[in-house]
């Protein structure tokens, strides 16, 4: 009899998950159909270097290489950023051909861009996009403020859902303004009184407001069957989709969309302990929004793209205070949960790589950006697979012949005993197509073991 | 001078900074006294800052204490007296780009060690870079971004100031999340910061600054 999931290991359960990947289902949840023996053989080849690498259990049998994008497959495509969220058929043909082009081991999707529509009709102002605050040819930024203010620790604290429901959302979503009126759920609790929670929904803007989520919803969907069949597309030919889906680090929940940078920098000093309570009230709800997307996708990699607390960002001891503990929260709870934490280290990580390094051995992926990579991998060797460090300029204006050099650099500093991954060091919008290609056939020629 | 108001910014007791600055107006200090400390203190944080023992949270902070001290002492000044400054610089996050952290710390660093510095803000296009070096006639320039977009807007930007004839005026350094001496020469600029105290380095070399007052005092 198999074991219910409450029994399984940490390490049975990132087992199964693996075996999930490596099994892929279609839309109707039967196995996918791959295109040809060759395809499915191909497929499971790549899910298993990567698995292999993630793992450290033994060698892969080569340096898997992947290419993590931003708009860069778009514009390549010969599109605008606008075009690749609006036009959803466009968006998919142009991810396919940028996959079957360079052929890496695994590709992330193309979900960056995001159904423009939808951000439309929900009014979104957390972020400025192509048409709508950035011109058409550039990728969407954020638009960081004060969305959450400096006394309201405690109501985020002690209900944090109902805090995004009727405190946060309504800001940063101009057509969700009218969820401020919402009832209080708890409050439904029996016959006698249950009626007085109804009543907000009477309201004609609250009716409004469930009218755009509705409408929301269908954009959504109609964006995620494209995206989605251009998944099981490029499964069926053989190259997996690596994410399974992603989370944050608490103290990023609360410094990039709540407090903002200046917001949570001045927490630090004036409201610590509160601060320190937020983000631990976060870490149950970052665990389960990675493990709940990880089980739905059946794929164990669970993206974490890590911003505040980089080198220079913070002191090493705020980091050790304030970043790392319940980041490392979220991470082990992914780990026990059997998801492998991807977090990416934007920018420089040089002075926390000793602080990282405190976690079980071969459940982690870390993607690292400027950090210098031979101190990275020494820092993590047999402890986490470490992917990227091809640095962005270099893929922008180098030539081929010096980025194969960076590769190669890479192949002798990082690989010695697996645990290595070769990619891009951060996402990218722009880049010659034949230093991308240098990238892989470098691994795919010198990465042998 | 009151050496308990400079040493409490630069500790970051903010509290204790507002009483004390509060107090010293109520005693009828001179409130450019005050400000005076204000920018003593200032110069401690942005030592500490090339340091490396100050960071984000440490620049923020006294930033926000020198606006409240300045608030506080403003009805009281007759006249604005002119700080002696080292030099002017122009700066601004290039077009396309509304990236703005790392722009404002250099612009913070850059005005603590004495510069003055014209901040254009984000998504500056290149004809009004070219407009302000006319009428600001700085003698650096800053363009910072975030997105590899950035690196075409910045030449653009470079190409734009060459080509209205005011390029030998002015130096111009970049900086930014990925930018890198290849993106130094592809963009035309004279030099390219890592951080903010690498830009600070290349004003104060550019405009012939030895040595800030506090390095010096650091080194005595």
């Amino acid at each position: 009899m198999e074991k219910k999931s409450k029994e399984l290991s940490a390490d049975e359960k990132q087992e199964a998950l693996f075996q999930r990947w490596l099994n892929p289902k279609g839309p109707d949840g039967s196995d996918l159909q791959f295109q040809s023996p060759e395809a499915k053989k191909a497929y499971r080849a790549r899910v298993t270097r990567i698995k292999d690498a993630i793992q450290l259990r033994k060698l892969p049998d080569r340096v898997p290489v992947v290419l993590l994008p931003s708009f860069f497959p778009y514009y390549h495509g010969g599109m605008t950023p606008q075009e690749a969220m609006y036009d959803y058929d466009k968006l998919g043909a142009a991810f396919k051909k940028f996959i079957q082009e360079f052929a890496p081991d695994a590709h992330i999707g193309a979900t960056a861009p995001g159904p423009g529509r939808m951000f439309e009709i929900l009014d979104y102002k957390l972020y400025s996009w192509p048409g709508h605050g950035v011109a058409p040819e550039h990728p969407y930024q954020c638009n960081e403020g004060e969305y959450m203010k400096a006394d309201e620790y405690d109501a985020l604290i002690q209900d944090p859902t109902g805090y995004f429901l009727n405190g946060y959302l309504p800001r940063v979503w101009g057509a969700l303004q009218p969820l401020q009126m919402l009832p209080f759920f708890p409050g439904i609790l029996e016959m006698y009184g249950a009626a007085y929670n109804f009543i907000p929904f009477a309201i004609p803007p609250v009716q409004a407001a469930l009218k755009a989520l509705m409408d929301a919803g269908t954009e959504a969907l109609k964006w995620a069957m494209a995206t989605g069949a251009i998944e099981g597309e490029l499964a069926a030919a053989g190259y997996p989709q690596m994410l399974g889906g992603f989370t944050k680090a608490p103290f990023d929940v609360i410094g990039d969309t709540l407090r903002g940078t200046k917001g949570i920098m001045l927490d630090l000093y004036r409201q610590p302990e509160k601060l320190l309570e937020a983000m631990e009230a976060l870490v149950p709800l970052m665990v389960k929004m990675g493990v709940g997307a990880a089980q739905l996708n059946g794929k164990p990699i669970i993206f974490i793209p890590l911003h505040k607390g980089a080198d220079g960002f913070l002191s090493d001891e705020q980091f050790k205070k304030f970043y790392w503990p319940t980041l490392r929260k979220v991470m082990l709870g992914l780990i026990e949960q059997g998801c492998v934490p991807f977090p990416a280290a934007e920018g420089g990580y040089t002075s926390r790589l000793k602080a990282i390094r405190n976690i079980p051995a071969g459940k982690t992926l870390w993607m690292i950006d400027q950090t210098d990579m031979a101190k990275a991998k020494k820092a993590l060797d047999g402890i986490a697979c470490v992917l990227g460090n091809v640095p962005l300029s270099l893929l922008s204006v180098g030539t081929p012949e010096q980025v194969k050099e960076y590769a190669m650099n890479l192949l002798e500093s990082a690989n010695g005993s697996g645990g290595f991954i070769m990619s891009n060091g951060a996402f990218f919008d722009q880049a010659k197509p034949e230093n991308l290609t240098a990238i892989v056939e470098t691994a795919k020629k010198y990465g042998k073991y | 001078m009151s050496k308990k108001l400079v040493t409490a910014i630069a500790e970051m007791e903010e509290q204790q900074a507002l009483d004390l600055a509060a107090d010293l107006l109520a005693k009828k200090t001179d409130p450019l006294v005050i400000l005076d400390d204000c920018r003593a203190a200032m110069e401690i944080v942005g030592q500490r800052f090339e340091a490396g023992t100050y960071f984000l949270p440490e620049l923020l902070l006294a930033g926000e204490m020198l606006a409240q001290i300045t608030d506080l002492v403003k009805p009281k000044l007759k006249k604005t007296q002119a700080m002696q400054r080292h030099g002017k610089v122009l700066i601004g996050t290039v077009k396309g780009d509304i990236h703005d952290i790392g722009k404002n710390i250099v612009t913070f660093m850059l005005d603590v060690n004495g510069f003055e510095v014209r901040d254009l803000g984000v998504d500056v296009p290149p004809e009004k870079f070219v407009e302000a070096i006319r009428e600001f006639q700085p003698e650096v320039v800053g363009l910072s971004g975030f997105l590899t977009l950035a690196y075409e807007a910045m030449k653009d930007t470079i190409e734009c100031v060459k080509s209205s004839g005011l390029r030998d005026n002015v130096k111009i350094m970049i900086g930014g999340g990925q930018v890198s001496e290849e993106i130094r020469t592809y963009t035309g600029a004279d030099a390219y910061g890592r951080d903010a105290m690498a830009g600070v380095t290349l004003a104060r070399q550019w405009t012939g600054v030895k040595q800030s007052h506090s390095a010096k005092k650091a080194k005595a």
